[in-house]
């Protein structure tokens, strides 16, 4: 294994019953680069994702993050080794506020927080680290009001600010700009790209012009098998990646 | 960035953070509301009316830290203030300890029996947990059935000795016993409030929320749930223990499945998830049963009416309405 690949990936493979969902995928993730995890519908991309975030277990195959065979680990360890995922549906806590979301991913860094005769009080340090992030992804106005009164883009900017709390090694996205208006995407693209600094990004996405203008590397699933991978040129010229696309009917490949 | 947000909630940081502040004093001045309405009530009303409503509104509101802020529902939680209610009747009667001890030996065997019964129910979500608790509180049940040499089986254990509390001080007096009640009923109360207010009460919030969310930010979910069940088990054995020493009786009707029934009806009706709730519906379905005993087992026919009212008409029960209505949460 090259030494300065964060996630490798070997014969991933994902059966439900007699259906092959993800079938013998090979993935090598460099560290600090962006990379894309791409593909028609059905292709298999969240399932992958899945399996690389231990919310199911594969079937055969192996996952190597940082040296380190987490293939069997639960999904709460894997997140405590620095590889933390978004979902696809918005992810926050919807009864407390926003900053009381990001504040319960810094209060990892105090351990378990199973001190049930401690006031919150212990926690207002965090406060000040919550409203910073919080004022990074643009939310200040809101920081004090429920998350689930939040629009759908604020909801996943929210989550974003949650996710960097912990200041993750590895993160890992789950269609980061799904149901979002073009001036949310372009303030979630900006964020990504500087949150990027020193990090490495797996992501799912369908916006393929997010994913031209972010990846560093792209990897076109198509029936649960690797079907290209490169740079955005190079798979975008593969023939097999435009059949791909323009076969299964689906007009988003633009 | 900023121009999104200033848009449409002009200052709205500043006028939340202040009602914030103001929701805490608020539930400053209601427990000192109750614990004076406390000191006021056995000069008021019968003492032993308001040591069984503190029994229960102590039971209620630990099954709201389990269902209302753990999001847990359990449907076994008489396991737990039953067995603690016949240790501490044995303890003080057969062991002839003195009453804080019985308490604490029965509330430490609920602690134990949440512990193991928690373990196993966690694995499980949804219905699936409640009705593993349920056959796990079945089991309780029977287990008290057959051994009679320990539960006194059908008749229960009778003519529990109330002691002197630390070996010193006479509570065999109504009026006496009254102050320990309503002590450990505050204990309770201002212990549970602190749990929901810890760092442990916003993760177990979180994870009532969005428990794949919350495993995704690297919380093993599970252990907090488990923690959380056995204090809920724990502060529902203290109330069974109380009532044990209080009604000086521990019976088969207190580990019998329909006390769970029971527990989960005064949440209810006082309002799940909010603070004060089960302390309110606990007041109402004890008061019902007094003053309705006169149509003996039609009672349940009468629970069963408001149970169903309430499940239709306003499900967030009496402090979740007027909480609504303040907009404040209680």
């Amino acid at each position: 294994m090259e030494a300065d690949t964060v996630l490798a990936v070997t014969g991933l493979t994902k059966a439900f019953g007699g259906f092959t969902a993800v079938n013998g995928v090979d993935l090598a993730v460099r560290r600090g680069s962006i990379h894309a995890l791409i593909g028609p519908n059905g292709a298999g991309k969240t399932t992958c994702f899945n399996l690389l975030t231990k919310f199911l277990t594969p079937t055969k195959g192996s996952i190597v993050y940082n040296g380190r065979d987490i293939t069997r680990d639960r999904p709460a360890e894997i997140a405590r080794q620095g590889l933390v995922r978004s979902f696809q549906i918005s992810a926050v806590f919807p009864q407390l506020s926003v900053k009381t979301n990001v504040r319960i991913a810094l209060q990892r860094k105090r351990g378990d927080s199973f001190d049930f005769w401690r006031s919150e009080d212990v926690l207002k340090p965090l406060d000040e680290e919550a409203l910073r992030l919080v004022e990074a992804v643009g939310l200040s106005a809101f920081a004090e009001l429920p998350a689930a009164e939040l629009s759908y883009g604020r909801k996943r900017a929210l989550e974003i600010a949650t996710t960097l709390a912990l200041d993750p090694e590895m993160l890992l996205l789950d269609e980061p700009m799904a149901g979002m208006g073009r001036e949310d995407v372009e303030r979630i693209e900006a964020l990504i790209r500087k949150v990027s600094h020193n990090r490495t990004i797996l992501m799912v996405e369908h916006n393929l012009s997010v994913v031209a203008s972010l990846s560093d590397r792209i990897t076109v699933l198509a029936r649960g098998q690797v079907l290209a991978e490169g740079d955005y040129a190079t798979v975008s010229k593969d023939p097999r990646v435009i059949e791909a696309y323009i076969g299964s009917g689906v007009g988003h490949a633009h | 960035m900023a121009d999104i947000a200033s848009t449409d909630a002009p200052a709205a940081g500043l006028s939340v953070r202040e009602i914030d502040d103001g929701t805490e004093r608020l539930h400053r001045i209601l427990m000192i509301g109750i614990a004076v309405a406390l000191v006021i009530a056995p000069f008021v009303t019968y003492p032993v009316f308001v040591m069984k409503v503190m029994c229960f509104a102590l039971f209620a509101l630990a099954f709201n830290l389990l269902l209302g802020f753990g999001g847990l529902l359990s449907f076994g939680q008489a396991a737990y203030f039953g067995m603690a209610s016949y240790v501490c009747a044995y303890a003080a009667k057969f062991w002839g300890l003195s009453p804080e001890l019985a308490i604490l030996s029965g509330t430490a065997v609920a602690t134990l029996i949440g512990l193991v019964f928690g373990a196993l129910a966690i694995r499980r979500q949804g219905i699936y947990f409640a009705m593993i608790t349920l056959a796990l509180a079945q089991m309780a049940f029977f287990f008290s059935l057959q051994t009679p040499g320990f539960t006194g089986g059908e008749d229960g254990i009778q003519a529990v000795p109330r002691g002197r509390l630390f070996g010193l001080i006479d509570i065999a007096d109504d009026r006496a016993l009254y102050w320990l009640v309503a002590a450990i009923f505050m204990g309770g109360l201002l212990l549970i409030y602190r749990i929901i207010h810890s760092p442990f009460g916003q993760v177990c919030t979180a994870i009532r929320d969005n428990e794949p969310r919350a495993i995704s930010l690297g919380y093993r979910t599970n252990r907090y749930k488990l923690v959380v069940f056995v204090l809920s088990a724990a502060l529902a054995g203290l109330a069974g223990a109380t009532k044990a020493i209080v009604f000086q009786l521990a019976s088969l009707t207190d580990v019998h499945w329909s006390m769970s029934g029971e527990v989960v009806l005064m949440t209810l009706v006082g309002g799940l998830g909010t603070i004060f709730g089960p302390i309110a519906g606990a007041l109402v379905i004890v008061s019902m049963q007094n003053f309705l005993a006169s149509l003996g087992s039609w009672v349940l026919v009468v629970q069963g009416v408001i149970f169903v009212v309430c499940v239709l008409t306003f499900r967030e029960g009496i402090v979740g309405i007027i909480a609504k209505w303040s907009k404040r949460p209680l």
